[in-house]
């Protein structure tokens, strides 16, 4: 019985995923996805949006990491208020944060008027989009992860005269490195697909804030065959990115993968 | 030796001394070193004490092969050539041939032995073992014993070693401490534990009645009455009225009968029998616990219990002479 609707249930969630994905993939035209790609306002576009993820992933990795560290291991009055704020971006809708993000980082802004300038319809607003949104898929595991590591290891490693800082590096960052790539990848691939937080907070500006979601949608509304072809495009670069993901970590040995925290 | 019941605090009482816990008020010191105190407000950090820790179930690295665990405390200490130290150490250990492996792939005494190796790499002045043997089979956990032994002789520092077998404890060391639900019922050399056990765990352990009692009045005949929990004892003593004495009874000076005795014996009590077992190795003696007030333990041979039909529930004397007890402060 459970059987039959775990079976019943896993086709028509892989219906559900696959008759999209392949529907867009048969529509590409083959004589044209070259010269699509050499199209200056693709390329613009696809390099915008790799090089504003790269650089808001490193920034979640950077600041999540201590960020997660922190919640794992320590107990503070308001926690959980903090735990919750860190959380929010993951079940609001993009475009209200971007909107809050206007209001916080614009000229008027307590934010905008702390760094004197307006932060919207940059490129570097963006990033603060994509980190916004994006941090919460990176710092749910990498919690995750440090929370499960064996605290008798960091105990062991005390009394074998390790500060805490040493400890970190040579025992806990090599302890849950698969669920901090898990959490970057996650993070990676949701920023590259983040679209209503930064039409909302940095603006549709081809070649400054216009990153592929964005140029999707604008094809969409005129070329519907540019918007396939960039559609696919983003589809190949998310499934490479998890794809590599899970060959790298599922190198790392036996008892790590995507999700699974590597307890000792 | 550290020994005591699980959950009588031993585990505590090293992470105490090596910093992972903090204690409420006191004063630890090692070597005239002081590394807390609560009335200075002073505290080191376990990592700045010159303290080794081998965990009951060792903790290993498990990303690290078994030279880089040895090595590990050499490296945060950035010592010189650690690697090469840690190699000298695994052959002093005898397990050179397991340097490339990991953890996972050791047995329970071989982990034991790299824990061990790992925690002296750093030249300690005190080692603390909490029950080594303790995560070994039976089998494995005689041979390991017999090794360890040979290796803590060996030592130059000081070790508290600790464990929840009073055996263990008198096979290893020299100086004991019991902890009872927290505090310390006894310390001072093997010898004096054994033959003058102030626990109910030792003496349970030693196989010995132990009752704890304060001196009454002198009798006609030139006893001494001794109130205890349950009861009164004859003991023929030289002790002052007034004092707290622990008096020991030998399961073997116990006399059994299912009729009130018409001896000697000044000391006879009577109750049901709670439980009849076997003594090791053949089981040709039998010991028999009889719920009198105060409860006593009978060594009986087995051929003397059946002609008697004792069984469990059945009610029984249990007398001793006043010359079976044995008293000490």
């Amino acid at each position: 019985m459970i059987r039959a609707a775990a079976v019943g249930a896993g086709v028509l969630l892989l219906l559900l995923l696959g008759i999209p994905i392949a529907s867009l993939i048969l529509r590409v035209p083959a004589a044209s996805l070259a010269t699509r790609m050499a199209d200056p306002a693709i390329q613009e576009a696809l390099r915008l949006s790799l090089v504003t993820t790269l650089i808001s992933t490193l920034l979640i990795v950077l600041i999540g990491t201590p960020v997660a560290y922190v919640l794992a291991t320590r107990d503070f009055p308001g926690k959980r208020v903090v735990e919750t704020l860190i959380d929010l971006p993951m079940v609001l809708p993009p475009t209200v944060a971007g909107l809050a993000l206007l209001l916080a980082f614009g000229r008027m802004g307590i934010a905008g008027k702390i760094l004197g300038f307006g932060l919207p319809f940059t490129t570097l607003a963006v990033i603060v989009a994509q980190v916004f949104m994006a941090a919460p898929f990176f710092i749910a595991p990498a919690r995750a992860g440090f929370a499960a590591l064996d605290r008798r290891l960091l105990d062991a490693a005390a009394t074998l005269r390790a500060s805490e800082g040493y400890a970190f590096a040579r025992v806990v960052l090599p302890l849950t490195l698969p669920s901090l790539t898990a959490g970057a990848a996650m993070a990676c691939a949701r920023a590259l697909g983040e679209f209503g937080a930064t039409i909302t907070f940095a603006g549709n500006l081809p070649g400054v804030t216009q990153t592929m979601p964005l140029a999707v949608y604008v094809a969409f509304q005129s070329d519907l065959e540019a918007a396939i072809v960039l559609s696919v495009l983003l589809m190949i670069l998310s499934f490479g990115l998890l794809l590599g993901l899970r060959a790298a970590t599922g190198r790392m040995g036996p008892a790590s993968s995507l999700a699974a925290p590597i307890a000792r | 030796m550290l020994v005591g019941e699980s959950g009588s605090g031993k585990t505590t009482a090293l992470r105490l001394l090596a910093g992972l816990l903090e204690p409420a008020e006191g004063r630890i010191e090692l070597d005239g070193l002081t590394y807390f105190d609560s009335s200075r407000n002073l505290s080191v950090v376990p990592h700045k004490r010159p303290i080794g820790y081998v965990a009951q179930d060792y903790a290993l690295f498990p990303h690290l092969n078994v030279l880089e665990n040895v090595a590990f405390g050499l490296r945060a200490l950035r010592m010189p050539a650690p690697l090469r130290r840690a190699s000298e150490l695994l052959e002093r250990f005898g397990i050179t041939d397991l340097a490339e492996r990991r953890p996972a792939q050791l047995s329970g005494g071989q982990q034991q032995r790299v824990a061990l190796a790992r925690a002296l790499a750093i030249e300690p002045r005190l080692l603390l073992l909490d029950e080594p043997l303790a995560a070994l089979d039976l089998s494995t956990r005689r041979v390991v014993r017999a090794e360890l032994i040979r290796l803590l002789a060996e030592l130059p520092c000081v070790t508290i070693y600790v464990t929840h077998s009073p055996a263990e404890a008198l096979l290893f060391g020299e100086r004991v401490t019991v902890l009872e639900k927290g505090r310390v019922s006894q310390s001072g050399a093997r010898d004096d534990l054994l033959r003058h056990p102030r626990s109910s765990y030792v003496a349970e352990f030693l196989g010995l009645n132990l009752y704890r009692g304060v001196v009454g009045s002198r009798t006609d005949d030139g006893l001494v009455r001794v109130s205890v929990e349950g009861g009164e004892l004859f003991l023929a003593e030289d002790a002052p009225i007034g004092e707290e004495i622990h008096v020991v009874v030998d399961p073997r000076e116990v006399v059994l009968s299912t009729e009130r005795p018409q001896g000697s014996a000044r000391n006879v009590f009577v109750g049901p029998i709670e439980e009849i077992a076997p003594e090791p190795p053949l089981g040709e003696r039998v010991r028999v616990s009889v719920g009198s007030r105060p409860a006593l333990i009978a060594e009986v041979t087995r051929a003397a219990a059946s002609a008697m039909a004792l069984a469990p529930g059945r009610m029984a004397y249990a007398s001793f002479k006043a010359t079976g007890a044995r008293a000490y402060r």
